[in-house]
C-alpha cells in the first residue's frame, strides 16, 4: 500500500491521549503536520502544556505506532508556533469530553486581567446545571480545573480554556 | 539562525536568566509536594512547578542551540555550577511559610505575564513561540496567587500579618527581575526583548493595585539586592543545586 500523509494521519488518530483516553492526539491538535522527506516520515507536534508529562509518552507512542505500520525512519519535530489552544477542539471532540465527565473548554479570551478576576460559569457535565463553584484552577493534570456542582453535589473537572 | 557573536552571547545569557528563574523556582515549589496546607493547594503548587520546569526546558533547549557548543538542555540544567546560574535571587530563597510562597509567586507571575506579553512579539520566532505558550500558563499562575493574596490579606489578622511579613522580606529581592545592563540593552535595541524599564513600571502599578485590595502596605525601602544575574548567589542556591544535580552527576548515564 502506498503511504500518504492521510494514511499516516489515520494511524496517528489511533493514538489516545494517555491522560484523557477518549481523545486522540490528532483531534487534540497535538499533531500539527505530517510530511515525507525522501523515505523519512516527519511528524511535527506541539505540546499542550510546557510541562505536560504525557508528551514524552505521546512521542514514544507515535514512533512505535508508525514503525508497527511499516514506516522506516520517523522524525519528530516540536514546534511552538502557532501556540496550542483549546479553541482547536471541535464540537464533536467537546461532546466526547462532556460524555467522559469532563466539562469542555470555553472559548479563550485575550484579556489576561479579566481572567484573573472573573472565573466563568461552568456547566456540570453530569446534570448541566450552572450552579457550580470553582475549587481550584489546578486538578489531576495542569489542563484541568476542579469544580463542584451545587445542584447534583458532584465534584467534576473542567478542561481549562487556554 | 544567523546572529552576530556579540548578540549571540547576550542572547545566550538572557535565555539562561529566564530559564534558570523557572528551573529554580520550579524546584522550590516542588518542595510543597505532600506538604500543602490543603490537598487542592498541594496539587496547584506542584502543577505550577511542572509548568515552570517545562518552560525552563524549552528555554534551555533554545539556549543550547544558540550557544552552538553541542550541549543539551540537560547538560545546562545538571552540569553547571552555582556561578553559571543566572536566576535572580528572589527565586532561590527557601520556600518559607505558605504566605511567603504565595507572595513570591505573585511577584514572579506578575513579572512573567508582563514579560511574556512582550516576548511573544520578539523578532526571534522561537523565543516568541515559547513565550506565547508560557504566557497562557502563567496567566493561570497569576490568577492563583492573586486570589490567595486577596484571601490572606482579607482573612484573619494572623493571615494578613504573615502576608505582610512575607512581602517585607521579599520586597528587596524584586528589583533584580528588572535589572537593566548591557545584555538587556543590546537585545532590546534589536527588538529581541522588550525594555525592562517599561515592564518594571507596569509591574509596580499592578502590584500596588493588588496591595490595595489585600490591605498590604508597600515597604518603603530603596535598597535592592542583585548579583544573581551575574552568578553571585545567596548560600541557598548551592543547596538546591546539590539536591537537584546529585543523581545525574553520580550516575551520568542513568535511565529512568
Amino acid at each position: 500500500m502506498v503511504m500518504t500523509e492521510q494514511t499516516i494521519l489515520g494511524y496517528l488518530s489511533e493514538i489516545l491521549d494517555p491522560e484523557i483516553p477518549v481523545l486522540n492526539i490528532v483531534e487534540m491538535g497535538i499533531v500539527r503536520s505530517v510530511f515525507f522527506e525522501n523515505e523519512k516520515v516527519v511528524v511535527t507536534i506541539t505540546p499542550t502544556y510546557s510541562g505536560c508529562p504525557a508528551m514524552r509518552m505521546i512521542e514514544d507512542n507515535i514512533v512505535e505506532k508508525l514503525k508497527e505500520n511499516g514506516c522506516g525512519e520517523v522524525e519528530l519535530k516540536t514546534v511552538y508556533t502557532p501556540t496550542w489552544t483549546t479553541d482547536w477542539l471541535n464540537e464533536i471532540t467537546k461532546k466526547k469530553l462532556q460524555q467522559y465527565g469532563i466539562s469542555p473548554p470555553h472559548t479563550t479570551s485575550d484579556n489576561h486581567f479579566v481572567e484573573i478576576t472573573l472565573p466563568k460559569k461552568i456547566s456540570c457535565p453530569y446534570c448541566q446545571s450552572h450552579q457550580t463553584s470553582l475549587k481550584s484552577d489546578f486538578s489531576s493534570t495542569a489542563c484541568k480545573a476542579m469544580y463542584y456542582c451545587n445542584a447534583c453535589l458532584q465534584p467534576f473537572e473542567y478542561f481549562k480554556e487556554i | 539562525m544567523r546572529l552576530d557573536t556579540e548578540i549571540r552571547d547576550a542572547l545566550f545569557s538572557f535565555l539562561l536568566r529566564i530559564a534558570d528563574d523557572r528551573l529554580i523556582l520550579g524546584h522550590r515549589l516542588s518542595e510543597w509536594c505532600g506538604h500543602g496546607p490543603i490537598l487542592e493547594e498541594d496539587i496547584a503548587l506542584t502543577n505550577i512547578s511542572l509548568d515552570l520546569l517545562g518552560q525552563a526546558e524549552a528555554y534551555l533547549k533554545f539556549a543550547a542551540e544558540v550557544e552552538g557548543k553541542s550541549r543539551t538542555e540537560d547538560d545546562l540544567a545538571y552540569f553547571r555550577e552555582v556561578i553559571d546560574f543566572k536566576n535572580c535571587k528572589l527565586v532561590e530563597l527557601p520556600k518559607g511559610d505558605f504566605a511567603f510562597t504565595i507572595a513570591r509567586q505573585f511577584f514572579f507571575s506578575q513579572y512573567c505575564v508582563l514579560l511574556c506579553e512582550k516576548l511573544q512579539q520578539s523578532s526571534l520566532e522561537q523565543l516568541a513561540g515559547i513565550s506565547a505558550k508560557a504566557l497562557k500558563e502563567t496567566t493561570y499562575h497569576l490568577r492563583h496567587s492573586y486570589q490567595w493574596m486577596l484571601r490572606l490579606g482579607g482573612g484573619t489578622e494572623e493571615s494578613r500579618q504573615r502576608l505582610q511579613n512575607a512581602v517585607d522580606e521579599l520586597w528587596n529581592y524584586t528589583g533584580e527581575m528588572f535589572l537593566t545592563d548591557t545584555i538587556e540593552q543590546q537585545l532590546s535595541a534589536q527588538n529581541i526583548i522588550p525594555s525592562f524599564v517599561e515592564i518594571s513600571a507596569l509591574w509596580k502599578e499592578n502590584v500596588a493595585r493588588c496591595f490595595r485590595e489585600s490591605s498590604i502596605t508597600i515597604p518603603q525601602t530603596g535598597f535592592m539586592h542583585s548579583g544573581g544575574r551575574i552568578g553571585k548567589h545567596t548560600e541557598h542556591l548551592g543547596h538546591i543545586l546539590s539536591e537537584m544535580q546529585i543523581l545525574t552527576r553520580s550516575f551520568p548515564k542513568a535511565k529512568w
